[in-house]
């Protein structure tokens, strides 16, 4: 269905405008004004340059995506582990002997090893997944086709920008290998159990490669986003303004800036915490007695590192979710033929977020002994994103109203996407005041929380981009019957693991505990925990449907028109397969918002933004007729 | 051997569901079903936004109702029963503004799915609304802000003069006690004279540390605040005590205190609750390290009188360990403590342990 029938009867104006002007494929002999034509269209190019160190950044967009993909189906994999122990800690593991060798001993799960995988499934979920998975993938592949640029602005540095991720991949992958273990202090590695290695063997050479992967992964994050800024300010084509830019690009925009603004602190972090651990500085370290000796370290603070940590770790989780946010925004829209509900309220909001990200950090740090005046500062600043984010939720919804909604696997995506997000943002009320973060700080209330709000909603907007821009990725489509599989078993997955999950937070229940079997306060979930566990495991497995259609329909899917969605934004006048540079003839200019869906007077449901004011005067509202004449 | 076995299955799985898939392709192409139309599966899916809210929601509202009791701790202090209204206060809140965003967001799924023929409704924006779904939200939250706020002031405000004192050091992986000892006042600790006997640190050259003795259980009086200090001496650890509603971290470095005010005894607790086994549990809630999961000490909560006579009858750690304190004394100049709350330290002046309340 996803080539959707109702193939309007394109005005002439339209039609020609979809191709982009001169619409026919330009053979490659002909480059004419083709600006951009170094050697890169040339058929003889070396499989090297054009597949490995390509510079297009269609091709990095594509390797982001599948480096993104390999480590979400391990970080799945390490979470179903954990899973496993959750739900039957008295369970015999030895079958799992031959995957993890000396960490089972004894048919038991080793309790260090348990917080090496909490840790890593949480640096590879954020960082690898959902931060270089997601903006990676998609402000890669999107900025340029949407704001009409050949190419970003510098192509090498995008190259740079993917290498040094795939560097940074490479080392966090071989930590998993080494004698002892991998990093093992939580994905917000505190010290001083990350600095010292006689306090839990994953802080020896496993946090050094940890710290030495994230050191590389913020260069390859600073590589894009300085991209990604500069190609959205200046290589807009003609006519696009800011307020023309669709949504998804406001939200790839503002996310590079937090990273750009924000990843430089972890940098300093990191690079502190490299200092306390091999040179004997004392920036995090004071007073401390371990494995019998007193060590010399004194003035330094482990809370100045959760400060500079969570000053990275809070713009971060925006960083996540707000591309997610601008291509739910971009596909709601468009499946549901409707203009977005308040454009300019959304770039508002998205602003609004933005800014307010940087200035509530420490509402993860109500509990940790910060003076408390701060904690009432930061809870007050923290429930106020609410209300950005109530106005996203809103506009929304509105726009679905009185919609002609098409259920493609994307709409149904960015539908779960906004469920998802309301029912995890909503608990973000309780966690972020104060009061009530005393008793619910490190709970599973906690974990549940944002494994709706910025982990599953993160994917669900991963999932609803990539069936959306599959056509334009590959040129064929995905099979929608089972991305309709893989979205329902998901959707129900998701609730099933994390709506109990809050149950065992609100009694109290410690997150990164191995086991609740010692304590009598948390010791009366052992059902919903095996209950929770089956229905991770399920929703894990689930996910290798999405993956095989993936890599079918590479390769067999349906050949996709140029058009399937019957989409207004500018990717869409490129050629089926587009070329280095995108579009083979002039890059089409732009004189409307890409929201025009259904617009009355129109023939179409939908008008391009690269169709001219003059060519639809049946459909102009007053001031754009007179934008026509 | 057995990890290739297992990976070869599910490679063929893989390949044997991907064979399955062609073949049904292939035919359905063949019979003339493979439609590129919106057709069924737009209404299948809208439907199934129906049955997903109408069941997922039954199934919420009967899991949560099934796990109410066993997810609310009994609450054992005074702040503990304020928090515990804002929370609820505040779920019910968010409740409603999830199931009315839920709804709508199904219904209308449901509703405007498409429709041959039908156009949608061009409605760009509407200024009014976006003024009414930012202010109202905003005003709700200033008033949550607000409550949450003096709460919060006055939870983490300083303690009450009459406060009995416990200090808790964490450490890997178990809590260590001190109480003040009679002259209600605690000694100084230094980290560099911790050793295998001496584990919390005490420096005996400081008086006021020479009647502090140290415990296994923690022991705090009812209906009195109790101002609990907590060190680390290796790493992050957190005090947890989920029927008190209090947590705080342990910083090494950097004491940090909580006070709260218990209002039922363990045996009060035990037969309310018809467990005989029931205790009071503090529980590490910042990740410490392998054993992280099993840090645990218990809490007694007394009559005041009992704990009277339980604090009367404690032995001081100098007491109890004579060789620390002869060892100190062979070696004076070396050991005496160059660290923290000189004040403390300097007047010991004695006082009755019942003059506190």
């Amino acid at each position: 269905m996803s080539d959707m029938a109702a193939k309007p009867n394109l005005s002439p104006s339209v039609q020609e405008a979809q191709g982009g002007r001169g619409s026919s494929p330009v053979p490659a002999t002909e480059h004419g004004d083709h600006l951009h034509h170094d050697d890169h269209e040339h058929h003889d190019q070396h499989w090297l340059w054009k597949y490995v160190f390509s510079q297009d950044h269609k091709t990095i967009a594509k390797q982001f995506l599948i480096t993104g993909m390999i480590w979400a189906i391990l970080g799945g994999t390490l979470s179903s582990l954990f899973r496993l122990q959750l739900g039957w800690p008295e369970g015999s593991m030895q079958w799992l002997t031959p995957f993890l060798g000396k960490w089972i001993q004894a048919g038991k799960l080793n309790p260090e090893f348990y917080l090496a995988l909490v840790t890593m499934h949480g640096t590879i979920m954020v960082f690898f997944v959902l931060t270089a998975g997601l903006s990676g993938t998609f402000s890669n592949f999107l900025i340029p086709l949407q704001v009409g640029a050949r190419d970003m602005a510098s192509g090498f540095m995008n190259m740079l920008s993917y290498w040094f991720f795939f560097l940074s991949s490479i080392v966090m992958f071989s930590s998993l290998f080494i004698e002892t273990g991998p990093a093992s202090a939580g994905w917000t590695i505190y010290p001083p159990l990350s600095a010292l290695p006689q306090s839990i063997p994953g802080s020896g050479a496993g946090m050094t490669l940890w710290l030495v992967s994230m050191a590389l992964f913020i260069v390859s994050q600073l590589l894009g986003g300085v991209n990604y800024v500069t190609t959205v300010i200046n290589m807009r084509t003609r006519g696009m303004s800011m307020s023309k830019l669709p949504l998804t690009i406001w939200a790839f925009f503002l996310t590079a800036i937090l990273g750009i603004l924000s990843f430089p602190v972890l940098f300093s972090a990191a690079l502190l915490l490299i200092f306390d651990r091999s040179f004997g500085t004392s920036f995090f370290l004071s007073d401390i007695y371990i494995a019998g000796q007193a060590l010399s370290n004194q003035g330094g603070s482990p809370v100045l590192f959760q400060h500079l940590f969570w000053f990275l770790g809070h713009p971060e989780v925006y960083i996540v979710i707000m591309p997610a946010m601008g291509m739910v925004s971009e596909v709601l829209a468009t499946n549901a033929r409707k203009p977005i509900f308040g454009y300019r309220a959304m770039i508002g909001s998205l602003i609004g977020i933005s800014l307010l990200s940087f200035v509530v950090w420490a509402h993860h740090m109500f509990v940790t002994g910060m003076n408390p005046f701060l904690g009432s500062v930061f809870m007050f600043l923290t429930l106020i994103i609410a209300v950005p984010s109530g106005v996203k939720v809103f506009n929304w919804l509105a726009t679905l109203w009185r919609g002609n909604i098409r259920f493609t696997a994307a709409m149904l995506f960015s539908i779960g996407f906004v469920s998802l997000f309301i029912a995890g943002g909503l608990t973000g009320i309780i966690l972020g005041n104060a009061t009530l973060d005393i008793q619910m700080h490190n709970t599973y209330f906690v974990v549940a929380h944002f494994h709706l709000v910025m982990g599953s909603s993160a994917f669900f907007g991963l999932f609803a981009g990539v069936y959306h821009w599959f056509p334009k990725m590959f040129g064929r489509m995905m099979d929608e019957k089972l991305g309709y599989i893989h979205f329902w078993l998901t959707f129900v997955g998701v609730y099933l693991v994390f709506m109990p999950m809050h149950y065992v937070g609100i009694a109290g229940f410690p997150r990164r505990y191995y086991a609740w079997t010692g304590f009598d306060a948390f010791s009366q979930f052992a059902d919903l925990n095996k209950f929770i566990s089956i229905a991770a495991i399920l929703a894990f497995f689930g996910q290798f449907i999405f993956i095989f259609n993936f890599f079918y329909s590479i390769f067999r899917g349906r050949r996709a028109t140029q058009n399937p969605w019957n989409s207004t934004t500018l990717e869409w006048t490129t050629p089926v397969n587009p070329g280095h540079g995108n579009w083979p003839g002039e890059i089409p200019a732009v004189y409307r918002w890409p929201y025009d869906y259904s617009k009355p007077g129109s023939e179409v449901d939908f008008i391009p933004q690269n169709v001219p004011y003059s060519k639809t005067q049946s459909s102009n509202l007053p001031y754009e007729q007179d934008m026509a004449e | 051997m057995t990890a290739l076995t297992i990976v070869l299955v599910l490679v063929l799985l893989l390949v044997v569901f991907g064979l399955l898939f062609r073949l049904q392709i292939l035919t359905s192409i063949f019979s003339g079903t493979f439609t590129r139309d919106i057709g069924m599966s737009n209404s299948v899916n809208a439907i199934l936004m129906l049955v997903f809210m109408v069941f997922g929601g039954a199934w919420f509202a009967y899991s949560f109702v099934e796990n109410f009791n066993k997810m609310n701790p009994p609450i054992a202090s005074v702040h503990g029963h304020e928090m515990e209204r804002m929370f609820w206060t505040t779920m019910a809140v968010i409740g409603v503004a999830f199931l009315i965003t839920q709804a709508l967001l199904f219904i209308y799924s449901y509703k405007y799915q498409y429709k041959e023929g039908r156009r949608a409704y061009f409605f760009a924006h509407n200024n009014k609304i976006e003024v009414i779904w930012t202010v109202i939200p905003a005003i709700v939250m200033a008033a949550l802000i607000f409550a949450g706020w003096k709460a919060w002031t006055r939870i983490t405000g300083p303690a009450p003069k009459e406060s009995v004192v416990v200090e808790v050091m964490g450490k890997q992986f178990n809590w260590l006690v001190r109480y003040p000892g009679r002259d209600m006042k605690l000694g100084v600790v230094n980290y560099r004279m911790i050793d295998a006997v001496n584990e919390f640190g005490f420096d005996l050259s400081d008086n006021a540390a020479l009647d502090d003795f140290t415990t296994n259980e923690i022991h705090v009086p009812k209906g009195v605040p109790v101002l609990i200090k907590i060190r680390s001496r290796d790493v992050l650890h957190a005090v947890y005590m989920p029927h008190f509603r209090v947590q705080m971290y342990a910083v090494p470095g950097m004491p940090t205190r909580f006070w709260f005010t218990p209002t039922m005894t363990t045996d009060e607790m035990r037969a309310k609750l018809g467990n005989p086994g029931f205790n009071y549990e503090l529980a590490c809630n910042q990740v410490c390290g392998g054993s992280h999961f099993a840090m645990k000490a218990t809490v007694i909560v007394d009559e005041p009188d009992d704990y009277q006579n339980w604090y009367a009858a404690q032995e001081s750690f100098a007491k109890k360990n004579p060789e620390v304190l002869a060892a100190l004394k062979q070696k004076p100049a070396a050991t005496v403590s160059q660290v923290a709350e000189p004040a403390e330290a300097k007047e010991a002046a004695p006082s009755p342990l019942a003059a506190s309340y």
